[in-house]
């Protein structure tokens, strides 16, 4: 078990280091760091100065290690655009975004595994039919779409709830939420909505397929043959059997709904890091781009690292290895 | 790591009731009829059965099939031409579709904020989508097959690296990476030309994205079917690896590769469709699905509706007969729920 | 004594889009208690049809059409959900194939027993727990305080089945119904396993029904038997009398076709009731074809295959440091040789490592250590020499299962001929077709075959093709891994009689692996036994039959279903 952890944090380790060589490479590929700094017209001295300062002449693992050495410690360097700490400018607008991605988490895994598990178990009920129908439609609708027609109908027309920015937020010192205000609250709505849409409809379906997987397996059967009930088949064995594979895809699902808050956040003028991202990769802002990319990686290992630890739960094949 | 157990086959004397098999004639049978040819098997294949008994699988056909063909065929049915500036005047900029007050009976759908023809920049942006969708899946289809057979029948370092690489990719969601290959593909691009080289740009960065999900699944089918005594016997008739895997593996293992494939279509057009809209895509001069909705957002709050409303209705249509279609694939495809 | 359960006239429906398929057509049988019943038949017989019938768990769209079913005097039929899940567990029990996948993986074996014998019994906990643990002791299972508290993958494959059985009894049924309770297990477990179902229905005086291909299992366990063939019953009676002295015509080609285990002949009886109209084959003249042409090459110097010391290790861990990894050693120091023209057998049960020499000798695995040499080649330390792969060619192997050796999205004329295009052994793609058409003529399947795909075919059929394609490359060694394993007996005893002929004609040298003794028996010269990865005795065939001197071949030769019940056929 402890093995099967060990072997994991391996994995996320090497993923980690090739994912900040990349962002790493940005930097040489994209652009030339030293025009960003101090533009087209500085002497030629002046350049060699400063791609001395930066250490540019060193060779490349020098710099790489440099990089990484920086990279844990938080330090991604100054942003070209805005000639601020990036790791200040993300963890000013990291609350906003986790907010989101949260509260669409907690929407989109509450009704995506109770629809899922409902139309899994009664199959060939209307609202199943409906919910599966409905779902289809729901992966359909790209989240800008939803976004814009949620705003259209419920800010425009009926100005119930605002259509952009976060609202009051309270300092709490080392995070400012929003969560906390009444405007907050309604400000968050229909962001969330938006965003946890796509991702409720396809835990649903995943869910559901799981399910009939399940109900498929002989030991279904045998404890059919056995006279079990329903309740006990449906919640005591199968739900128990389709939750490994379900975890997974939760793991995998909060990873997209960081990707899809950057079109959340544009849509609604979210002040995240999403929308930092967008206008960084406008401008080419290098430095942005590289610590969102490693940030990204880190957050989805992160999750996955923690879904592995919950196999560990579930799962007595891993847990304990054969006698 | 749980599935190995339910793919379990049982050798054991009685196999499932085989109805199709029983009553179909014996090879042996005296009097025998020919083999039949391609077209009737496949009229009587069970997936062509499942079709025509499924309404719903023929209509996301036809709304499939349709809309391609509309919008494939904008040059000839458009009733105007949006890229032609002569056809275009700015004093008819604006105008609502033909029904509501205002509208003029020659713009069915309205114009835009430019006096173009909605119901025509639909069609050409539509068909723009289409061929970035198609193009972009291809590509990581072609690319994620190829690797996923490799990855899978060679096993050992070259499988263990070309999966690597996938895990490392799957740990940046595929959107993302599509707006960051973009992104740096254009900074990379002389600005003259980036207008030009943006669809192909589009479609590389989507189709980049696009291929671990192939490789996984290819990879997974691959492993299984290189257990198979089929492609024992073939390799212990002598065959070279290649031809192993090109005649024996790879017809074997696309039946998944379908369903991820008009899945993936549907998903690679709405990638196309958000790039665009996050203004990362195809450029307004020849806008796509994404591009129109991207324009039209800034006019919503002014009441000009239409001008996303088309589009937006139009790009969803498309998805979700795709997705409709590609639902009914997976369930007709997968032999378990037979 | 009155009948525990009277079935009669019983029709079983499978409505297809190609018509409705009857698996059961009016079916009659009776048990008592304290009986054992043996529904016997082969593939799509309808047999396990009867026992999904009865407890009302058929898969859909599955329907009984007519019938009636009386369990202690009362009918089954018609009755609503919630009535039959009180009758199953409570009353009947049921036992499947498969131990692997008959338990729920995340429930510990103590948890799944106390859920069923609280929703049977109506018990308390704790009465549960004390019930549970007396009924794995009884199916004997050791330390059952512990291993209430294991998981199902922590048991064996034998371990599991008598946890099944536990399971099966745990709501005190009358009437147990067990479907093919013992296929999945090795010989020497399926011998504990139905001795332990003959115990719990002597001392509990259960009624069982125990449904099987096997004629083996049936002289084992059964007091009466039901003989099906295509969804009817055609014989019902003793063992002995059914066994011994068959009146329907079907259960008397049935019990030729099954391997004799006391004595070798000639060849099998042939089965016509159950082919129907087989034509005679249309057999080529080998002398003169094509395909004889390998015999009239020199023969090479030296015994056919060589194998000198073999070893493979297969991974079961991997791990960085050394003393976590774990090995699983499948081939042990293995040494044999193969004479041309001798029909060698390799016996034994299942992880004896008897595939993985063929498959190391074939060039599937490499060996860690070890010569293979076929024809004085030595073929294994440097397989990718032309040499060596030249003289692989004249090897060729035929494996176990039927439905997944042949690829599925090909036509059998390119299945066949694909080695003889590949290796240009035939001019110009017309001499292709007629060698094709010749080799399936000469495997009794006709030419007219090589349009069709597998799909089209029945198993025996599948495996006559898979001979056709392996005889395409005019080998000298022909390796066959279980070949009827997953066949019905009768259809065993024509590819048994094909092997043997073509044998005969070609002169073919021959490594028969097969796990069934009697097979072997009939089939091959010389016989090595193995077990654990290594041989544990090399002997004549029939002195190793009539005299075996090691003592797990002793085991072996014990374990075998006594056969003496079947007339002198």
């Amino acid at each position: 078990m402890l093995g099967f952890i060990a072997r994991r944090l391996m994995q996320s380790l090497i993923v980690m280091a090739v994912v900040s060589a990349v962002s790493f490479s940005l930097f040489n590929f994209v652009g030339d760091p030293v025009n960003n700094m101090v533009g087209q017209d500085a002497t030629r001295e002046r350049r060699e100065q400063i791609r001395e300062a930066l250490g540019l002449n060193d060779s490349i693992l020098t710099q790489y290690g440099r990089f990484v050495g920086n990279m844990v410690q938080g330090d991604f360097g100054l942003s070209y655009r805005i000639k601020r700490p990036v790791d200040e400018l993300i963890l000013e607008r990291l609350p906003a975004t986790l907010e989101l991605v949260f509260v669409s988490a907690i929407l989109a895994m509450g009704f995506g595994i109770a629809a899922g598990v409902y139309t899994g178990i009664r199959r060939d009920s209307w609202l199943s039919r409906a919910l599966l129908s409905g779902s289809l439609v729901g992966v359909s609708l790209p989240t800008f779409i939803i976004g814009i027609g949620l705003i259209y109908v419920f800010a425009v027309n009926l100005r119930w709830l605002p259509s952009s920015g976060r609202g009051g937020t309270v300092d709490l010192g080392w995070w400012s939420t929003s969560l906390l205000t009444a405007d907050g609250w309604s400000s968050i709505i229909l962001p969330a909505i938006t965003l946890s849409l796509f991702q409720a409809t396809m835990i649903l379906r995943l869910v559901r397929a799981e399910m009939l997987e399940v109900m498929r397996t002989d030991f279904i059967k045998f404890a059919r043959a056995r006279g079990l009930g329903e309740r006990t088949i449906n919640f005591g064995h199968a739900l128990k059997n389709t939750l490994v594979p379900v975890v997974t895809i939760i793991g995998l699902n909060i990873g997209n709904l960081i990707a899809f808050s950057v079109i959340t956040e544009t849509v609604f003028q979210w002040p995240g890091t999403g929308l930092m991202f967008i206008q960084a990769v406008d401008f080419v802002d290098v430095p942005i781009m590289a610590a969102y990319l490693v940030f990204v990686a880190l957050l989805f290992v992160t999750i996955n690292l923690l879904v592995d630890i919950l196999y560990v739960a579930i799962d007595p094949r891993i847990r304990i290895g054969t006698a | 790591m749980t599935d190995a157990a339910h793919d379990r086959r049982d050798d054991g004397s009685e196999h499932p009731i085989r109805p199709d098999e029983d009553l179909r004639p014996r090879a042996d049978d005296v009097g025998q009829p020919p083999p039949p040819g391609f077209w009737r098997r496949a009229a009587d294949s069970d997936v062509f059965y499942s079709f025509v008994r499924s309404p719903t699988a023929m209509v996301a056909a036809a709304v499939t099939i349709l809309s391609m063909l509309a919008c494939f065929a904008a040059p000839l049915i458009a009733p105007f031409d949006p890229f032609d500036p002569a056809q275009i005047s700015l004093w008819d900029g604006k105008l609502p579709p033909a029904w509501a007050e205002g509208g003029r009976a020659e713009y069915l759908l309205g114009t835009d904020n430019q006096g173009r023809d909605m119901l025509s920049t639909i069609l050409y942006g539509g068909r723009l989508s289409i061929i970035v969708g198609l193009a972009a899946v291809f590509l990581g289809m072609a690319l994620g097959v190829m690797l996923g057979v490799i990855s899978g029948y060679l096993g050992g370092a070259v499988d263990a690296l070309i999966m690597r690489v996938a895990d490392v990719q799957l740990t940046i969601p595929g959107l993302l990476l599509a707006i960051l290959i973009n992104g740096i593909a254009r900074t990379m691009l002389p600005p003259e030309s980036r207008d030009e080289l943006a669809i192909y740009v589009v479609i590389v960065a989507i189709g980049l994205t696009d291929w671990p999900q192939f490789a996984r699944v290819v990879r997974g089918a691959t492993l299984v079917e290189s257990q198979k005594e089929y492609v024992l016997a073939a390799r212990v008739i002598g065959l070279p690896s290649w031809l192993i895997m090109l005649r024996h593996v790879l017809p074997n293992v696309l039946r998944p590769v379908l369903v991820l494939a008009t899945i993936g279509l549907a998903l690679a057009i709405i990638a196309e469709a958000t790039l665009s809209f996050l203004g990362q895509g195809i450029p307004p001069t020849t806008p796509s699905l994404g591009t129109l909705i991207r324009v039209g957002n800034e006019y919503l709050f002014s009441g000009l509706w239409w001008i996303t409303f088309f589009p937006a209705i139009a790009l969803v249509v498309l998805v979700f007969a795709v997705n409709l279609l590609g639902d009914w694939m997976r369930d007709a495809l997968n032999p378990k729920l037979r | 004594m009155s009948e525990l359960l009277e079935i009669e006239g019983l029709d079983v429906e499978f409505p297809t889009r190609r018509g409705v398929v009857k698996a059961a057509r009016g079916v009659s049988l009776n048990v008592k208690r304290g009986e054992v019943l043996g529904l016997v038949g082969e593939s799509g017989a309808g047999k396990s049809t009867i026992g999904n019938a009865i407890i009302d768990l058929l898969e859909p769209p599955g329907r009984v059409a007519a019938g009636e079913i009386r369990f202690q005097g009362e009918s089954l039929r018609g009755r609503s959900e919630d009535e039959m899940r009180r009758i199953r567990g409570d009353r009947i029990g049921m036992i499947f194939q498969d131990p692997q996948t008959s338990l729920n993986p995340l429930l510990t074996v103590g948890e799944q027993l106390v859920e069923t014998i609280r929703k049977c019994l109506g018990f308390s906990e704790e009465a549960a727990q004390t019930r549970a643990r007396e009924l794995l002791e009884q199916v004997g299972i050791t330390e059952p305080e512990a291993r209430l508290r294991a998981y199902p993958h922590q048991f064996s494959g034998g371990m599991r089945q008598r946890v099944v059985i536990a399971l099966a009894l745990a709501g005190e049924p009358d009437l147990l119904l067990a479907d093919e309770p013992t296929t999945a297990l090795d010989v020497s477990i399926q011998a504990q396993i139905l001795e332990l179902i003959r115990r719990l229905c002597k001392d509990r005086d259960l009624g069982v029904i125990i449904v099987t291909h096997d004629i083996g299992v049936i002289a084992e366990i059964a007091d009466r038997v039901c003989v099906m063939y295509r969804g009817e019953v055609v014989e019902t009676g003793e063992v002995s009398q059914v066994l011994g002295a068959p009146r329907h015509e079907y259960t008397r080609s049935l019990i030729a076709a099954v391997p004799r285990p006391d004595r070798r002949l000639e060849r099998f009886a042939s089965v016509d009731y159950i082919e129907g109209g087989v034509k005679p084959f249309k057999r080529i003249d080998v002398r003169t074809h094509w395909l004889g042409a390998a015999v009239r090459q020199a023969a090479a110097t030296g015994p056919a295959v060589t194998v000198e010391g073999m070893d493979l290790s297969f991974t079961l861990r991997r791990a960085i440091l050394p003393r976590n990894r774990k090995y699983l050693k499948a081939v042990d120091d293995v040494s044999f040789e193969i004479r041309e023209g001798e029909s060698f057998g390799l016996v034994g049960e299942s992880g004896s490592g008897k595939s993985t020499v063929a498959r190391i000798i074939a060039g599937l695995y490499r060996p860690d250590a070890g010569v293979v040499r076929l024809m004085g080649r030595d073929v294994s330390t440097t397989p990718r020499e032309p040499e060596a792969k030249a003289a692989r060619r004249a090897l060729q192997m035929i494996f176990q299962d039927p439905y997944s050796s042949l690829n599925a999205r090909m036509k059998v004329l390119e299945i066949v001929a694909e080695p003889i295009r590949f290796f240009r052994l035939a001019e110009g793609e017309a001499d292709v077709r007629r060698i094709v058409g010749d080799l399936l003529d000469h495997v009794g399947l006709g030419a007219e075959a090589a349009l069709r795909y597998p799909h089209e075919f029945s198993g025996g059929q599948r495996q006559r093709i898979s001979i056709a394609r392996a005889l395409a490359s005019r080998p000298r060694i022909l390796i066959c891994d279980e070949p009827t394993s997953a066949l019905d007996v009768s259809v065993q005893a024509t590819i048994l009689n094909l092997l043997r002929d073509l044998q005969d004609e070609l002169g073919l040298t021959m490594l028969f692996i097969s796990h069934d003794l009697p097979v072997i028996r009939q089939m091959c010269d010389r016989v090595a036994v193995m077990r654990h990865g290594r041989i544990c005795e090399i002997a004549p065939t029939e002195r190793l039959f009539e005299a075996p001197e090691h003592d797990y071949t002793k085991h072996l030769l014990k374990l075998m279903p006594r056969m003496d019940l079947l007339g002198a056929a």
